[in-house]
Formats: structure tokens, C-alpha cells, sequence
């Protein structure tokens, strides 16, 4: 049995589901990311399981025992709060200190525990400071130092990073990482930011309409999506749907409307005309000015719509004459080499069946 | 900028703090200063004040200071006063805080409402709601008659609640409480919910929730509602000259009976004096302990920040 179990949690706002029958299992040590679009019904869940709100149906266990009906105060985990909600009358260590208090711990063992705490998230010296005299990352340090002072069983975070900028954002996530595996406490981390949940993780909820639409780990999630939903929201995807058609050893073919007859090597055992989905991930198309080398499984000539040069990738918008525009990236590694298209130029995009995942939706 | 626009921006500046301080000077300032001098200064024959440049000699003088330092009778009405000041503001406080709290965590329709409830009172006059008390605490009144009632039944003599120091005190209370209850309000009105739900994630039960959470950011609230309860209710005279008995004279009663009845200004003027000291220094102090003792951040910008 997991360490932290939910079981057929729903939570109802009047005529809204905010979550809806989730049954989750995280083991001791984890990495754990609910990840979803604002309105998922993540952030309801973290708070369930923090004690904010009280389950309409289902379980929460903690090492086998009930948590329902347990107020937050009397819950062996502890919140990272999106807004910090650091305590503005209180210096920072009067504010790490705060949970030992509560706990009454020995007066003479605090401050040692004060201590070690800041070494943890890396704000020694920073103790007699107030709140307000700190930037927005040292806050966040003292928040996530102040929940796991007293060393909880589970620490939740609330997007505890959408505060700050992208550079400080990516630091703080390694630190995240390292500081995970150095107190080997569960973390059960919110975002909506997919980048982030597959970054830290060890395994992600992809969560939509209080739903699990998909519990993976990220490569998982991020190569083979479950859903048109999960394919669609990590990450660009481009998605062809239409119905099934020919099947010839292990490789179906789907007949796209916008752009035709399209194979992928899928054990998919959907029977001919009902509809699928094929998911097709930029970074697996090629774009040739002539004919492709060889002969690609799946070749289509269309014109560049559009282009975005993001430093590192082009990222091309092929227009094909069905209708369909197929999203391509190619990586510009020759120094000075912005583009290898122009708009308007005439390009044949291909892909081999084995490159896209068939969803059965 | 160039010469004339700063000339012209530093002119809109005055032209918008002008007429404020205009006003300050001539209706606070300027009187002030008047009633300083005529502490000094020697009171006329038939009230009022003697002139002040006779005979070639200019007639200032400190009579009336040591009149009042060596008269135990104005020192024993001025420590009177504070205490019933104090009582005031702490009646108040225990009174207004869980009104403000119950206001500022309801929803925003009721909280207008309630907020329009605190300030009704404000709609008539000050008189006629002291008045108002003497029906109320009246010997006729459903109030006493229960009381004594009560009291009638432990074989306990009737007591009057009108002319008492109760009287003045629940009148006190009662005109003071919206004063209390409005920077209360504005201050807990601000708290950030989230505070109170860290707090209590980090086990802190709903006790220890409002001592170490609420009740300290909230002092900057307390403190301006003290005062504006304390300060006002120091130099009162009306309440105790309606509703109190003779042992219910306060500092303002006096004062008003040295510049009307025995017509002694230079005295009521040292009374004046003494009244303004004592409220400045009282409210310095209390902000001076707060600071040192509990750390309060020192303007409401850092509270907040």
C-alpha cells in the first residue's frame, strides 16, 4: 500500500465537481505532480488533502489511517502556499520557528532546528530579517524552510513557484530537486506549468475537469499521452484525428480528412471506421525543400505558412492542401542559421510510422 | 522641466495645501497659542483676564500653575478621568473587536449592512442620544425596575442607575464603541486568509490562531482605535453632566466650570494645557511600548508588505 492513498475522492461546489472520484496512490519518498489547466481541480485536491476541504465521498489514508474528518492542524503534512504566506509581524526565524512552537517543542531544541532548516533552503544569515526585506525566491525558501522544520510526512506545494520570474523559476527547480532528495520527504507538487511537472517529477496526474486523464511518469506522459487532452496540453502536439482504416502488421492507417491516408505503428486493437487520433510531436517531422531521402513511411508536400524563430528552434507551420497545418520544429545548431525556409516556400514534411502515438479517441 | 513649470507646479502644490493649513493656523494654531499665554497671565476682576501690560510692567506670571500643583483636589478629577477614559477604551476594545472580526470575515453584502448598522447612531444628534440614556437608565424605566427587582429579592436596597458612574460609563461606551469598531474593522478587513490557513497547516489551533496571527497584525488598529476612544472620552464634560451624579465630575466638567461659572481663564487654561500634555504623552507612550515590546512593524506599509 502507498504511503498516501486517495481513494474515490469527489468534492462538489454546489452544482460544480471540482473533483471528481480521483484515486491516486503515492509512495513514501516521491516526487508527485498534479498537473493541470486552472480550473482541473488540482489545487481542490491539494487542498483536501491538507484538510481545507472536507471530501463529499471517498478516503484520504495516510500509512493505512483515515485522514477524514482530521482538521490541518492535526495533519503530518505540511502547505507551501502560492502567496507564501509568510507571517509579516514575525522575522524568519520567528517564522520557521512558528510550527516548532505549535508543537511545543523544547525551547532549547528550537533554535538548532531554526538552524538547520535555514542551511536547508540556504538562507543562513538571513534569521533576523522580516518578511518584507526579502526578495520573492528568499520567500519562497523561507516558506518551504518553515514546512519542513518539523520534518512532516508529506510536504503539499501550491504552485510555489508561479511567482517568480522564468530564470529564478528554473534555479529554484533544481533546488527543489536537490532538496527532494535530500530530506526524502514526499512532495505532492501542484503546477499547471507542464515544463515544470516534467522537470521535477517522478511521476505526474495530468488532471482535467477534477478528473485523472493520465498518471505516468514524464517521459511516459510526454511520448505516449493517453488522451487527445493530455497529448494536447503537454507540450506542442500536432493531432490528426478521422477514422480508422487499413490495419497491415501492426501498422494502422488513418484517414484524415485535412490531409489524407496517414500510418502509425500502434498495437491499438480499434476496430476499422471508428475514430482515432494520431499524436505527432514537432520535433519528429522533417522538412525537406525536395523529396525526402529514402521513402518515408508518411510524406506530405505543403507550403510554409508561418515561422517563429525562437533562438535555439525554428518552429514551421506547413499548410497542407487539405486543410491540415502540421507544426514542425528544426533546430538551428549551425551558428548564424536562422531559417532553412522561407514563408511561401514549397517543403515536403515526412515521418516514419514509429514516430507519432496512436490515441484510440 | 524647465524654471516656470516647476514654478507653476510648486504654486498648485501650495494652492492644495493652502486653504488646509490656512485653517489649522488660524482656527488650531493661532488659539492654541492664545490659550498658552493666558495660562499666564493674572484673571480680570470680573472674569476674564486682567491686561496684560500695566504700569510699565509686563503681567505674566505662574499662579495658576502652582495653584493646580499644590491643590490635590484637580489632580484626583485628572487621574479620575483617565481611569474612566481607560475603562472607556477597554470596554470598547472588548466590545468592538469581535463586532469588527464578525464584520470584516462576513460576506459583502452583510458587511455594508453591519458597517451602516455602527455608523447609524452618527445620524442624530449627540445631545439628544445622551438624553435618550436618561429615559433608558430612568428610576421608571424597565431597566432599573428589573434591576431592583433583582436586587429587591436578595433583600437588597433599590440602587438609581441614572447620575452614577455606570451611567456615564455605558453613555461613554456607548458613544465611543463606532470609533473603536471602524479602524478595527478597516485593519482586520485586510488580513490575508491565507495567513490563518498557513498558520493553521503548521498546527496551530484556532486559539493560538488569533493570539500569535490576528490579534498582532491587528495592533495597529487596536491602537488607532484607542486612541480616538481614549483621547475624546479624557476631556468629555456633557455625558457626566447629564447622566452623572456630583462624584462623576470629570477634567472637562471642571474646565468648562472655570471658563463659564467661575470665570478663572487663566486656571481653565493650565487645566487645558495640562488635559493636551497628558493625551499626547499617554498616546506617545502606548506607541513607544508597542513598538519595543511587540514588535510591531512600524507603519502599516510594512504590516502589509
Amino acid at each position: 500500500m502507498a504511503l498516501l492513498e486517495i481513494q474515490n475522492v469527489t468534492r462538489r461546489f454546489g452544482d460544480f465537481t471540482a473533483v471528481d472520484d480521483v484515486s491516486i496512490g503515492i509512495e513514501a519518498g516521491e516526487f508527485f505532480t498534479l498537473l493541470g489547466p486552472s480550473g482541473c481541480g488540482k489545487t481542490t485536491l491539494l487542498r483536501t488533502i491538507a484538510g481545507f476541504e472536507t471530501p463529499d465521498r471517498g478516503r484520504i489514508l495516510l500509512d493505512g489511517e483515515d485522514l477524514v474528518g482530521r482538521p490541518p492542524e492535526r495533519r503530518p503534512m505540511r502547505t507551501v502556499f502560492q502567496s507564501y504566506a509568510l507571517f509579516p509581524h514575525m522575522t524568519v526565524e520567528g517564522n520557521v520557528a512558528f510550527p516548532l512552537q505549535m508543537s511545543r517543542t523544547p525551547s532549547a531544541e528550537v533554535a538548532a532546528k531554526v538552524a538547520a532548516a535555514l542551511e536547508d533552503v540556504r538562507l543562513q544569515g538571513f534569521g533576523k530579517r522580516y518578511p518584507h526585506e526579502l526578495s520573492g525566491g528568499q520567500k519562497q525558501r523561507v516558506a518551504i524552510g518553515r514546512a519542513l522544520v518539523t520534518h512532516p510526512t508529506v510536504l503539499l506545494l501550491d504552485e510555489p513557484l508561479a511567482a517568480l520570474d522564468a530564470k529564478l523559476r528554473e534555479e529554484m527547480q533544481i533546488e527543489l530537486i536537490n532538496l527532494q532528495k535530500e530530506v526524502g520527504i514526499t512532495f505532492v507538487y501542484v503546477t499547471h506549468d507542464q515544463t515544470e511537472a516534467l522537470a521535477l517529477s517522478h511521476r505526474i496526474a495530468v488532471m482535467n475537469k477534477g478528473r485523472v486523464e493520465q498518471l505516468d511518469e514524464p517521459s511516459k506522459i510526454y511520448g505516449f499521452p493517453r488522451t487527445r487532452f493530455v497529448a494536447d496540453f503537454i507540450g506542442h502536439c500536432n493531432l490528426f484525428s478521422g477514422p480508422v482504416g487499413a490495419r497491415d502488421n501492426g501498422v494502422l492507417t488513418l484517414d484524415v480528412p485535412e490531409l489524407g491516408p496517414v500510418r502509425i505503428a500502434t498495437d491499438s486493437a480499434l476496430p476499422a471506421g471508428r475514430p482515432g487520433t494520431i499524436a505527432l510531436r514537432p520535433e519528429k517531422i522533417r522538412i525537406d525543400a525536395g523529396a525526402p531521402a529514402g521513402t518515408p513511411d508518411n510524406h506530405y508536400r505543403g507550403t510554409v505558412q508561418e515561422l517563429l524563430y525562437m533562438g535555439d528552434v525554428t518552429v514551421y507551420k506547413v499548410g497542407m492542401p487539405g486543410g491540415a497545418q502540421i507544426e514542425a520544429l528544426l533546430a538551428n545548431s549551425q551558428s548564424g542559421r536562422a531559417r532553412f525556409f522561407e514563408v511561401g516556400d514549397a517543403v515536403e514534411v515526412s515521418w516514419a510510422v514509429g514516430a507519432g502515438h496512436f490515441i484510440a479517441e | 522641466m524647465t524654471v516656470a513649470a516647476r514654478r507653476a507646479r510648486s504654486f498648485g502644490r501650495w494652492l492644495v495645501a493652502g486653504p488646509p493649513i490656512v485653517y489649522l493656523v488660524v482656527f488650531f494654531a493661532i488659539p492654541s497659542l492664545i490659550m498658552v499665554l493666558a495660562s499666564f497671565r493674572t484673571p480680570g476682576e470680573f472674569g476674564g483676564l486682567a491686561p496684560l501690560y500695566e504700569g510699565g510692567t509686563l503681567d505674566l506670571n505662574l499662579d495658576s500653575y502652582a495653584r493646580f500643583f499644590s491643590e490635590t483636589i484637580y489632580a484626583r478629577i485628572f487621574l479620575k478621568s483617565v481611569g474612566y477614559a481607560l475603562a472607556t477604551t477597554l470596554f470598547c476594545l472588548a466590545l468592538a473587536y469581535p463586532l469588527a472580526v464578525l464584520i470584516a470575515r462576513s460576506s459583502k453584502r452583510y458587511r455594508d449592512l453591519l458597517l451602516l448598522a455602527v455608523i447609524l447612531p452618527f445620524w442624530s444628534n449627540f445631545l439628544i442620544r445622551i438624553y435618550a440614556w436618561m429615559i433608558i437608565l430612568g428610576p421608571n424605566a424597565a431597566l432599573a425596575r428589573s434591576v431592583n427587582g433583582v436586587l429587591a429579592w436578595f433583600g437588597h436596597d433599590p440602587v438609581p442607575l441614572l447620575f452614577s458612574a455606570f451611567a456615564v460609563l455605558v453613555c461613554l461606551v456607548y458613544v465611543s464603541l463606532p470609533f473603536m469598531v471602524l479602524p478595527l474593522y478597516a485593519n482586520l478587513e485586510k488580513h490575508d486568509p491565507a495567513l490563518l490557513e498557513a498558520a493553521q497547516d503548521l498546527g496551530a489551533s484556532a486559539w493560538q490562531r488569533f493570539w500569535r496571527i490576528t490579534f498582532p497584525l491587528s495592533l495597529p488598529g487596536v491602537y488607532a482605535g484607542a486612541a480616538l476612544v481614549f483621547i475624546p472620552a479624557l476631556g468629555i464634560f456633557a455625558i457626566p453632566d447629564i447622566l452623572g451624579g456630583p462624584a462623576d465630575s470629570l477634567i472637562g466638567n471642571v474646565i468648562k466650570q472655570q471658563f463659564l461659572e467661575t470665570r478663572d481663564w487663566p486656571f481653565g487654561s493650565v487645566l487645558s494645557i495640562v488635559l493636551t500634555v497628558a493625551a499626547l504623552a499617554i498616546a506617545g507612550l502606548a506607541a513607544w511600548v508597542a513598538r519595543r515590546n511587540l514588535g510591531i512593524p512600524s507603519s502599516a506599509k510594512e504590516a502589509r508588505a
